[in-house]
């Protein structure tokens, strides 16, 4: 009888996989993990409390102030940046001198409501469809392989802005939103749970459990479902801000929810014309989106890597500057997985 | 990879056993004329020491069995791979490096072309090779050194090889970097030259062939082929055969014998493999924990041995050639003959076969088999990779469903069963398998992975199930008391332990085992084998022993059925099998296992080079 | 070799029916009426009627879609009262705003989004594997850093964030170019590429990221590799180690890449065109969907999944071809 760890000690790629406590500890320790989560809950709180706050700054998102912007120059904000003052903290929107405090905040809920519902709607699909390939019989994952193959090769924001046209006007938008941008790239997360699934059903420890008497649910849910949770986690933290920006292209392209509701990218359109005259209405909104985009990048890396010590952090945090750590080895694969999100150009 | 060798690549290697004899004072210049004075060895190592600090892997092929030469983790602590080692090889002698895994033999080998140069590995101590000090040289300096006097071969042909050149243009860019003022013309005929040497039949050919065009012999052809191409002194070959069949092993070999004996260059060959040794080196040094256990001449070593772990070693190295002594699985006949009837049939395979693939790519993995197992008997499997050898076992308990043919058990037909009708079933057909990593799953217990049979057998009373799994992990050498740890606390051997324990715990009749041994250390490998013999003499459990590894098989088994290409070729009983083979491929794979004995060794070389 | 780019491509011609039918289900059969659409707000029913008659919206779908596809295949014709109107194979319908045919309005914009995307893929390839594999070879060096943050900013940006700074920065307060407006290749190269040269580095900043992420990956993977290891114990230099063996290794993904980027571009860089005016395929769409242009709609839709199609089966046999491996499997 020998202790454990007597004979021979374990090569680094069989490091175990995290457990809970052993997440939260490394999660902790990176302070890129904590200020990115520090940010996206005070962003979070804002936007829960845009209401509040606007209240507490006495201004709302929807009147017009036209004693504060310049008609004769064309609507630009009257004093300088914008038209900071103790009444508008961020001053006003150029042409109709919105509040801008108040339609950033409200544009925050807008941006995060829309960009989590989505995420949510395409990890369920992902997951679903995924585990259906995953362990269904040949014809099913042939069927549905194919079928999101054919649904890969569309140009994601091309059809959402085209199934925009054909929706009845009266169809709530931020629903609409959710559902156009969840339904249409949903695969990324479907291919990542049927590869793992399909991995998973190789190795001998499932085998085992079904020479064992495991029923198929048993099977799913003991030996499957665990060790997919973590590259789901992580693949859906990383969908957050690609949706987020989805959302903002949306809105660029005067698709997006509808006015007088405020988004940052419809500002962002709106300020193609204002951007020599009133730079601090670009700088405003594209501010806001790019840290939250940015934290909810970063922390999304950070989880991926704290679940999962083998995996590297793509963004090279907390990897000390000097220390080698061992490159992966190279599997052959699809270039397609490689491309892990449509750019939105 | 392929199993077998295509025709026309053999046969090089017999005409050059003469120059072996002809040039004796090459091969052995230990005894050199007196009042010359005494030539630098070839490579003389002198208290080298090599540590991987945390983190850092140790040399990537040093991890070949179960567990690798290197801690993980996220710890600062470094890894000793090795310890003040000294040795000297003399110019044109071979010298093997044998250890098991994470003995440090590979880091040894990577440390004579100082390949951890820049690798974070700490190093220390002096290294000369061809009259090199390859720690103080400069790169300029360690680059001649490397490839042009001292060539290495690698463990995994395929991997070593760049996939996207041809493997004639690969050797003419190592010949060019040592070699600048050849053309490039000259440079590819001398890698067609080469290649033809190393019997590449239609080199001209093959040479622009790319690696994965190749079969895994052939790979390892081309690459000896690159280290002949610039002529060294010294050839560091690391674990060159492990990832081959044993006929492809074989053939080899007696290249490399054949090389050394035309160019007379030096040889240092690291292996796993104590039969590997016996046959191809002058000395051999047995490592241990990074540090020289025995170094001495091959034939003292192997045959007697002095230290402790050598004999230990060389105990536990199952053997082809011997009659079994009855440490292993056969105490079980006596049982069998005991229940007086010579029938006692327990699972029958009839015509069985197994497709794989769709319409265009169909295989065939195992065609038309029939075996049959009676009870509480063990009936070895043997065949080299692909001959359908795992196809049939995991047929065998229906984890696979056979295309056509039946498969009967105690007399009822169970080959057709649905998973439902399955079930009373399933538990006395289980299965051991081979990788012990895979074999567990990583988020659960041990103590509960053994528990999950019986809970899915419906037995919910839990001080009962802890109570049995407490009985099996004790019955398989474990502490119950580790119930709650996880797999990846444990060594491989105490894996396959588990994994042995969950198989039991269905209380099964049958039990597949799928080289269960084959990815352990061979100290460790003996140690299984012995508790799997135990345990079948203690419930009377019929046994089918999957292998590749003869000796291991010989070893263990009742009766032996040899596979080839998804057919069984050859089936009777070990003694018939092992020593009055009938098929010529049974022949062709007992010629091909390397024995203990240097002198034996030779013998069969010539045998294999007459044949 | 040949045999597999014939498989990838009859896939590619599966796929692409396969896309024809959802399309055609989605826009023209599920929701909304057609004919109010084609006709205008303020169209009687009379008037709507009519129109509902000159584009076959009575007779049964398969019929429709059967004309659909002759019209893709052979051309067809719409008889509008009393002039009949001759749409040229591919037919893809006519406008509703102005009855020209689609694939006109299609083949007049499609230079413009051809000049951004094709200057733009020379900029970023540049870019993209230039820091890719700079920060692989400087692995764990403040270059590696300071380059990581910065893709890290590349990939975290929209284009028309980077875009409108871009506009402020060189136009508005620098006033070192003008206000992007397209002038054709042929008419003036020097002021074609000019105009374009913000819209290209706008798209360029972007999708660099993505592709130094690749490279430095891709390097990195290769460098790990084993056939690495025998080279250097050949002696042969580092430097060639890495240019001859480990960037080969690593540029098939980059090449395939590529090819389906360009693919999803050619159906318009929507934002890039939108924020920066110019007139190609993306602005066509995003003005068609405003004014519910289904036909146009449909036709771009169309057009861009074609393009993505056939970049995909580009990129699979260019992978192929880069990586002899692939082709096996």
């Amino acid at each position: 009888m020998t202790s454990p760890q007597a004979d021979a000690a374990l090569p680094p790629h069989e490091v175990t996989p995290a457990r809970k406590g052993t997440v939260w500890r490394r999660l902790r320790q990176r302070p890129a993990a904590v200020l990115s989560a520090a940010v996206l809950i005070v962003l979070v709180l804002l936007a829960l409390g845009a209401p509040l706050l606007a209240a507490l700054e006495g201004q709302d998102p929807t009147t017009y102030h036209d004693d504060l912007i310049d008609s004769a120059r064309g609507g630009v904000p009257l004093g300088s940046y914008g038209g900071i003052s103790a009444d508008h903290w961020l001053g006003v929107e150029p042409g109709t001198g919105r509040d801008m405090f108040a339609r950033l905040l409200y544009g925050a809920r807008v941006s995060l409501l829309i960009a989590l519902g989505a995420t949510a709607v395409q990890v369920l699909i992902g997951v679903v469809v995924g585990l259906a390939a995953g362990l269904g019989n040949r014809l099913a994952d042939q069927v549905l392989s194919r079928f999101t193959e054919v649904l890969t090769a569309l140009p994601m924001l091309v059809i959402a802005i085209s199934l925009t046209a054909i929706v009845p006007a009266d169809f709530p938008r931020p629903l609409l939103l959710v559902l156009v941008i969840g339904l249409l790239s949903w695969f990324g997360t479907s291919r990542i749970v049927r590869a793992r699934t399909l991995a998973l059903k190789k190795l001998d420890h499932v085998a085992a459990a079904r020479l064992g008497g495991a029923g198929p649910l048993r099977v799913a849910r003991r030996e499957l479902l665990p060790s997919l949770a973590a590259p789901v986690i992580t693949y859906a933290a990383v969908l957050v801000p690609g949706n987020i920006v989805v959302e903002a292209s949306l809105s660029f392209l005067g698709i997006g929810v509808r006015p007088p509701t405020a988004s940052w990218g419809q500002m962002l359109s709106t300020a193609t014309t204002w951007f020599r005259a009133d730079p601090v209405y670009v700088l405003l909104p594209a501010g806001f989106l790019l840290v939250t985009v940015l934290a909810f990048t970063v922390l999304g890396d950070v989880v991926r890597t704290a679940l999962d010590p083998r995996e590297r952090s793509r963004l090279r945090i907390g990897t000390r500057a000097g220390r080698k750590e061992k490159p992966p080895k190279k599997e052959k694969h699809d270039v397609r997985e490689k491309r892990e999100k449509e750019a939105v150009v | 990879m392929t199993s077998e060798e295509p025709a026309g690549t053999t046969g090089a290697a017999p005409d050059l056993l003469k120059p072996d004899l002809l040039k004796p004072d090459l091969l052995k210049p230990g005894r050199s004329v007196p009042g010359r004075p005494q030539p630098d060895p070839l490579v003389e190592v002198r208290d080298l020491s090599v540590a991987f600090p945390g983190g850092a892997g140790a040399f990537p092929a040093d991890g070949g069995g179960a567990g690798g030469g290197d801690a993980g983790g996220e710890g600062p602590a470094a890894v000793q791979a090795v310890d003040r080692l000294s040795f000297s090889l003399a110019a044109g002698r071979a010298l093997g490096i044998v250890g098991e895994s994470g003995s440090g033999k590979s880091t040894v080998a990577a440390a004579l072309l100082d390949l951890h140069r820049g690798t974070g590995a700490q190093v220390s101590g002096t290294v000369r090779v061809a009259g090199t000090d390859v720690r103080a040289a400069d790169e300029r300096e360690l680059r001649r050194l490397r490839g042009g006097r001292a060539a290495m071969v690698f463990q995994d042909p395929l991997s070593s090889l760049d996939p996207y050149y041809a493997i004639g243009d690969q050797i003419a860019e190592v010949y060019r970097v040592h070699r600048p003022d050849v053309s490039r013309r000259a440079a590819r005929a001398r890698a067609v030259e080469v290649l033809e040497r190393v019997g590449i039949a239609d080199a001209p050919r093959r040479a622009r062939s790319r690696p994965h065009e190749f079969s895994g012999g052939m790979r390892q052809r081309a690459l000896l082929a690159m280290a002949l191409a610039c002529e060294p002194r010294l050839l560091i070959a690391d674990e060159p055969t492990t990832a081959l069949d044993v006929t492809v092993q074989a053939q080899i070999l007696d290249l490399l014998h054949g090389l050394r004996a035309e160019t007379g260059m030096g040889l240092l060959l690291v292996t796993h493999d104590l039969g590997v040794v016996a046959g191809s080196v002058d000395e051999v040094l047995v490592m241990r924990g990074g540090r020289a256990v025995e170094h001495g001449p091959v034939g003292e070593v192997l045959l007697a041995p002095r230290a402790p772990y050598t004999k230990e070693l060389l105990a536990a190295v199952p053997r082809v050639d011997a009659q079994p002594d009855g440490r292993a699985l056969r105490g079980t006949r006596a049982g069998r003959d005991g229940d007086g009837s010579g029938d006692g049939v327990l699972l029958e395979a009839v015509g069985l076969r197994r497709e794989f693939g769709g319409r265009r790519h169909r295989t065939t993995a195992v065609d038309e088999v029939s075996l049959t197992v009676r009870e509480g008997e063990t009936v070895g499997l043997v065949g080299e990779s692909g001959s359908g050898k795992t196809t049939l076992g995991r047929m065998l308990v229906r984890l696979l469903d056979p295309t056509a043919g039946t498969l009967r058990y105690r007399g009822r037909d169970i080959g057709t069963l649905g998973d439902r009708q399955l079930r009373p079933f399933r538990s006395e057909l289980q299965m051991v398998f081979q990788d012990p990593v895979s074999s567990l799953n990583p988020r659960r217990s041990i103590g509960e992975s053994v528990a999950d049979p019986l809970r899915a057998a419906g037995d919910r009373d839990d001080a009962r199930v802890l109570r049995r799994v407490c009985e099996l992990l004790e019955r398989v050498g474990l502490d119950p008391a580790w119930y709650h740890r996880y797999p990846h606390e444990f060594s491989g051997g105490q894996r396959q332990r588990v994994g042995i324990a969950r198989a039991l715990a269905p209380g099964p009749r049958l039990l597949v085992c799928d080289e269960p041994v084959s990815a352990l250390d061979v100290t460790t490998q003996a140690q299984v084998v012995g508790l799997l013999g135990e345990l079948q003499r203690e419930l009377g459990l019929a046994l089918v022993f999957i292998a590749h590894d003869l000796a291991v098989v010989r070893a263990v088994s009742d009766r032996v059925a040899v596979m080839r290409g998804g057919r069984i070729v050859e089936e009777g009983s070990t003694e018939e099998v092992y020593e009055r083979p009938r098929h010529p491929y049974t022949k062709g794979l007992l010629a091909a296992v390397p024995v203990l004995d240097p002198e034996v060794s030779a013998g069969r070389r010539a045998l294999r080079a007459v044949a | 070799m040949t045999g597999y780019a014939l498989r990838r491509l009859g896939g590619g011609l599966l796929v692409l029916f396969l896309l024809t039918v959802a399309v055609y289900a989605l826009f023209y059969v599920a929701p909304g009426d057609p004919a109010k659409l084609a006709c205008g707000p303020r169209c009687n029913p009379g008037q709507i009627q009519q129109v509902r008659e000159r584009l076959e919206l009575d007779a049964p779908v398969l019929t429709q879609y059967l004309h659909f596809l002759q019209g893709l295949v052979a051309g067809r014709d719409f008889s509008s009262g009393t002039a009949v109107l001759h749409c040229d194979a591919p037919c893809l319908g006519l406008s509703y705003q102005n009855s020209s045919p689609v694939t006109e309005l299609l083949a007049d914009r499609l230079p413009v989004t051809a000049s951004l995307a094709l200057g733009s893929m020379v900029l970023w390839l540049l870019l993209g594997v230039g820091t890719g594999l700079l920060s692989a070879l400087r692995r764990g060096g403040t270059t590696e850093r300071v380059l990581t943050g910065l893709t890290l900013a590349g990939t975290a940006t929209p284009v028309f964030i980077t875009g409108l700074l871009l506009l402020m920065v060189f136009c508005a307060y620098l006033q070192w170019l003008p206000f992007p407006s397209y002038v054709p290749l042929s008419e003036d190269p020097e002021q074609w590429a000019w105009n374009l040269l913000l819209p290209w580095t706008a798209l360029a900043l972007l999708e660099s990221a993505k592709y130094a992420r690749l490279t430095r990956s891709s390097t990195l993977e290769t460098l790990a590799e084993d056939h690495i290891r025998t080279f250097r114990a050949y002696g042969v230099r580092e430097r060639s180690v890495v240019t001859r063996h480990a960037l080969r290794g690593a540029l098939p993904p980059v090449i395939a890449l590529t090819a389906l980027d360009l693919g999803t571009m050619f159906g318009g860089a929507m934002l890039t065109e939108e924020l920066f005016g110019l007139p190609g395929i993306g602005q066509l769409l995003v003005h068609s969907v405003r004014v519910v242009d289904l036909p146009v709609v449909v036709g771009v839709v169309l057009g861009t999944g074609a393009a993505v199609i056939v970049a995909n089966v580009v990129a699979d046999v260019l992978h192929a071809l880069a990586d002899r491996r692939v082709a096996l499997t």
